[in-house]
């Protein structure tokens, strides 16, 4: 069995961050996948914050994980409601119709 | 009181034309015309003072107009027997003009605007002949350079009245440059531009030499000289004449008060104010004399054939300018004067006959479609005969003693060329008479000519065209004889004093009786002629038009003046224009200048459109990398 030390936590986080930012950028679908991509990397950002607090023996890191949980849960309520109106208005939640900052 | 007669026609100028509108016409007209009534009014009163109670010249200020170190210069009102008589002729011809105009504009729809230039006008000849020093004379210049520009051109959407409005105005300004030199000359040599500093240091300077161009001459010669271009190009002499019969497309009530009676004698004021330079060179003098002299025969000659009917008054006042400048270039000041003062009457009742003549004739100027008018419109018709016997010297009416005086003056005069002014003022006032009997009898005498008008329904004018005729009438008749001793007689100098400078006393001698009855002989047996020639037998004239073909077609050209000057100055100028305006400005200026700069930024700026896709991940793709390179920099 190997030790799971904190270049394992930080791995896994990097990982997943990068799953979230490659999302971001390669979803050519829906709006819904975009926000399940932000979530993603405030995920990977919660386990950095988590995993230094143990190897730092500072509770700071996980108060301020439960912050951002806060926020997050937060934020993806408005972002779905916002995304309602959104399909509301255009009848679609597809990427690639919204175009209208184009200059 | 003096500051009333100053501001009344500005204040009238003001409210009509910032008002005029919700004044509507009538109540504009009233109101100008009450307040150049009050300025003519208070200016008799300074004539009568200066005439009979010996009032001393005096000068109010109104304020500092430029300070700066040694050259102090007061805009006021500095009023002299010189200038008392000046206004006393402009706001009295103004004032009739301005009633006149009531009538005469009525079938307009901008009469405030109309009434208000006037005003202006009255207002800017105000400022010029009751300047105390030199750069309120120019602008009182050029302020009724702009009121004759604005007048000429306002009936503005004719286009003939838009170029001779052009015109008038830029052969002014040729005038106006010689003048403005003539200034400066004044001002970097005698270091003020005050009459009274100037004139008081001429001594000093009368043999002082400077160089001009490579041309060594005497200071005050060259400064008589500017003054002189000036005073040509306001006062319409040969060569800077030409604006002058084209300023005939303005209103009639303007050409008289404007083009006949005050601002074109402007000019003759310039030379009479500043005697005392002009004293002090002869040859300037000499080469007034021979201007005045070749405009009187010139102007005459072409009038001969003119057949619009305000351009032979307008050659006719063109001719009687030309006197005028004898009278001066022989150094006999208070005739040029009091034959100013005279054709200011005759003149503007010439000139108002004949706006009565075409008011009648719904706007018909052409002589060739008159005649037979005198049945019809007998009392213009009566005014126009007495306006003619004035200006042709009829014994006893008031052009007779003012032509005559200068006539007399020719004959004694120490001036080289006086024999050459003899002969050509004699000759003149035979074709003066000519050309103004021809004008009369082709107007009034004879068959109608115009088919175009019912005969039967032809009018004369109503109240407000009779009465300043009437006036202007009475002054023809008589302000010759009441004046003549005062302003020409034994004692003349008795009025005019010092506002005139006489280098020596001028002579009162008078020429043998021969000599005296001469022109106005003359003159009075050309009625006859002219009556036979134009009316009786015209075969003549014809035959003479037919066998001198080219002699009648350069006098109907008017000496092929504005040919010449096209060919030798407008077009090269316009080509150059031309030229300047493709290549210069558009291409160069525009091109590489604004144009260039907006092309370059639309050519930017339509690449960096491009960069907004508008699509969500190239937005978030840019902030990654750019907050990576961020990242990179700060933490490396």
């Amino acid at each position: 069995m190997i030790d799971i030390g904190l270049g394992h936590y930080l791995g896994l986080s990097s990982v997943i961050f990068t799953i979230g930012v490659v999302g971001i950028f390669l979803n050519r679908k829906n709006v819904i996948v975009l926000l399940m991509s932000i979530e993603l990397i405030l995920i990977a950002v919660n386990i950095n914050l988590v995993s230094f607090s143990v190897y730092l023996q500072d509770i700071a890191g996980q108060v301020f994980t439960m912050f951002v949980l806060t926020v997050a849960a937060a934020e993806a309520a408005i972002g779905l409601a916002i995304l309602v109106v959104f399909f509301r208005n255009k009848g679609s939640i597809h990427v690639d119709d919204i175009n209208s900052l184009k200059g | 009181m003096s500051y009333i007669l100053v501001f009344a026609p500005l204040f009238g100028f003001l409210t009509t034309i910032f008002f005029g509108k919700l004044l509507g016409d009538r109540l504009s007209q009233i109101l100008t015309s009450s307040l150049v009534l009050i300025s003519s009014l208070i200016s008799f009163y300074y004539f009568y003072g200066f005439v009979f109670n010996n009032y001393q010249p005096f000068k109010h200020l109104i304020f500092n107009w430029v300070t700066s170190e040694e050259l102090v210069l007061n805009w006021s009102i500095y009023i002299d027997q010189l200038t008392s008589i000046m206004l006393v002729i402009i706001n009295f011809i103004s004032l009739l003009v301005h009633i006149y105009s009531i009538e005469y504009m009525n079938h307009d729809n901008s009469k405030p605007r109309f009434m208000s230039y006037l005003s202006l006008f009255t207002f800017a000849m105000i400022m010029l002949v009751s300047a105390d020093n030199f750069l309120q004379l120019f602008f009182g210049w050029e302020g009724v350079g702009l009121a004759s520009y604005l007048l000429i051109g306002f009936w503005y959407n004719k286009d003939s009245a838009n170029k001779a409005a052009i015109k008038a105005f830029i052969v002014n300004r040729v005038g106006d440059f010689g003048l403005a030199i003539g200034i400066f000359l004044i001002y970097k040599y005698f270091g003020s531009l005050n009459y009274s500093d100037v004139f008081e240091n001429i001594n000093s300077l009368s043999s002082y030499k400077i160089n001009i161009l490579n041309i060594n001459g005497n200071l005050l010669s060259f400064i008589t000289f500017f003054l002189f271009i000036g005073a040509m190009g306001k006062s319409a002499q040969i060569f800077l004449h030409t604006w002058l019969p084209d300023a005939m497309e303005g209103p009639t009530p303007v050409s008289a008060l404007i083009h006949a009676a005050t601002m074109v004698t402007a000019g003759i004021f310039l030379v009479v104010r500043c005697s005392p330079l002009f004293e002090n060179s002869v040859i300037i003098l000499n080469f007034i004399t021979i201007i005045g002299a070749s405009t009187a025969l010139y102007a005459a000659t072409v009038a001969l054939v003119q057949n619009d009917i305000k351009r032979v008054i307008a050659y006719s006042t063109c001719s009687q300018l030309g006197y005028m400048f004898v009278a001066t270039g022989l150094g006999a000041y208070h005739i040029a004067i009091f034959h100013l003062f005279t054709h200011a009457f005759f003149k503007a009742l010439l000139f108002l006959g004949a706006g009565s003549v075409i008011h009648s004739l719904s706007d018909e100027q052409d002589m060739r479609k008159m005649g037979g008018l005198w049945k019809k419109i007998p009392f213009t018709y009566v005014f126009m005969i007495i306006g003619t016997l004035a200006i042709t010297g009829f014994p006893f009416l008031s052009g007779y003693y003012s032509k005559d005086a200068i006539i007399e003056a020719t004959y004694y005069s120490q001036n080289k060329y006086a024999g050459y002014a003899v002969f050509t003022c004699v000759f003149t006032a035979i074709l003066t008479s000519i050309y103004s009997w021809r004008l009369i009898i082709k107007t009034f005498h004879g068959n109608f000519q115009n088919s175009n008008l019912n005969f039967d329904n032809i009018k004369d004018s109503g109240l407000c065209i009779f009465i300043p005729l009437f006036v202007l009438a009475i002054g023809a008749l008589f302000c010759g004889m009441v004046f003549r001793d005062v302003l020409v007689g034994d004692n003349y100098i008795n009025y005019w004093k010092n506002s005139i400078f006489y280098s020596e006393i001028y002579s009162l001698k008078h020429p043998p009786i021969w000599f005296i009855v001469l022109t106005p002989l003359l003159s009075t047996l050309a009625i006859p002629l002219s009556i036979y020639l134009f009316l009786k037998n015209k075969k003549i004239i014809n035959d003479l038009k037919t066998r001198h073909e080219p002699l009648y077609k350069f006098l109907l050209n008017k000496w092929y003046f504005d040919e010449f000057y096209s060919f030798l100055l407008v077009n090269p100028i316009k080509k150059i224009g031309n030229y300047l305006w493709q290549i210069g400005d558009v291409f160069i200026i525009d091109g590489f200048g604004p144009n260039g700069f907006a092309k370059i930024t639309r050519f930017f700026s339509n690449q960096a459109v491009k960069f907004q896709s508008g699509y969500l991940y190239h937005y978030a793709f840019v902030m990654l990398i750019f907050l990576s390179i961020f990242l990179t920099i700060v933490l490396i």
